[in-house]
């Protein structure tokens, strides 16, 4: 007899937190898009592998970087419109995914949360870009791998306010991984790789079986 | 029993009133269409629900216009804040108070086995 009563408080409340969450973060955000990110990542890093090998050990180093070339194109310009291209691709593929959830959920897609979000995640990347740029235009070719890694997981950081937690995760484990590589710059593609492709595929999978497939 | 009527605001016993004060005590400005589109409601009904917080003085109005379209946003004022957050406070005394009828009744069951 009492049952609907003591349901309904409750459901009230239920609902009250549904609605703070999402009205308050941008939950549309989907896995997929991290996954796609990462497989574009993971090819452009593939492209860049084999056109390094293309020279001779010990041939090619951060001085030389934008004098020496091989396939018609200097080196440094190849690299920068191979991640230029990663950039756009993973840019437009996480715009699809995401759109495509928040319409299947019936969530707006540009309302002040997103703007929210948009916006503190492009405050630390725009800075890093500048930063990078200022990198290269003083010659020091070495920190610029690791410092897209630490910038990009500063933005995540920041962005994960608005948005699912877990992008905060994301965001420490890029900035830890970015500091490392400052120290290791030898390895800048392979941890660009670990960073922007496989960890991308992996939080993303995790993401997507956690919230989505359901 | 009158206890737990105490705090429990006739003007958040509406759902829609209920939806947009959550909505403002997580969010600075919100605005018309958000509501609308997270609460899934007409404009007029909006409207009006909106209408009596105002009159409340539980949420404030801000009218601007976004280059030539007006856009009307709402936040939430401290006296709004205080009587939502009494009124979950009064929800949540319900809540204990029933579970713990409940589990008074489930006791007296086993010990009159």
């Amino acid at each position: 007899m009492t049952q609907p009563q003591h349901q309904q408080p409750l459901d009230t409340l239920q609902e009250i937190r549904s609605l703070m969450e999402r009205s308050s973060r941008f939950i549309s955000l989907s896995g997929l898009s991290g996954v796609s990110a990462g497989i574009f990542a993971l090819i452009g890093a593939a492209v860049a592998g084999i056109y390094l090998g293309r020279f001779d050990t010990q041939e090619l180093n951060y001085e030389n970087f934008f004098e020496i070339e091989r396939w018609g194109i200097k080196a440094g310009v190849f690299l920068l419109i191979d991640a230029l291209l990663v950039f756009i691709f993973a840019v437009l593929s996480a715009i699809y995914f995401t759109t495509r959830k928040a319409k299947l959920k019936g969530l707006p897609i540009w309302d002040a949360v997103s703007r929210r979000m948009l916006w503190s995640l492009a405050i630390p990347l725009i800075a890093g870009g500048v930063f990078i740029l200022a990198l290269l235009y003083q010659g020091i070719v070495g920190l610029v791998a690791p410092c897209t890694l630490l910038f990009y997981g500063l933005a995540l950081v920041n962005a994960s306010k608005y948005t699912l937690d877990d992008v905060r995760q994301l965001g420490y484990i890029e900035i830890v991984l970015g500091l490392i590589t400052c120290f290791n710059v030898g390895y800048g593609l392979e941890s660009w790789a670990l960073g922007f492709g496989v960890l991308h595929i992996a939080y993303g999978l995790y993401m997507y079986y956690k919230y989505e497939r359901s | 029993m009158k206890v737990l009527i105490d705090g429990l605001s006739d003007t958040f016993d509406n759902r829609v009133r209920l939806g947009i004060m959550s909505m403002l005590m997580v969010n600075d400005w919100v605005e018309f269409t958000s509501f609308k589109t997270m609460l899934d409601l007409t404009d007029g009904r909006l409207a009006s629900h909106l209408k009596v917080l105002e009159g409340e003085a539980y949420i404030e109005v801000q009218k601007q216009f976004i280059g030539r379209k007006p856009n009307t946003s709402y936040r939430a004022t401290a006296q709004g804040r205080k009587a939502f957050n009494d009124h979950l406070d009064a929800l949540e005394k319900l809540i204990n108070l029933r579970m713990e009828s409940g589990e008074n009744h489930s006791n007296n069951e086993e010990t009159s086995k």
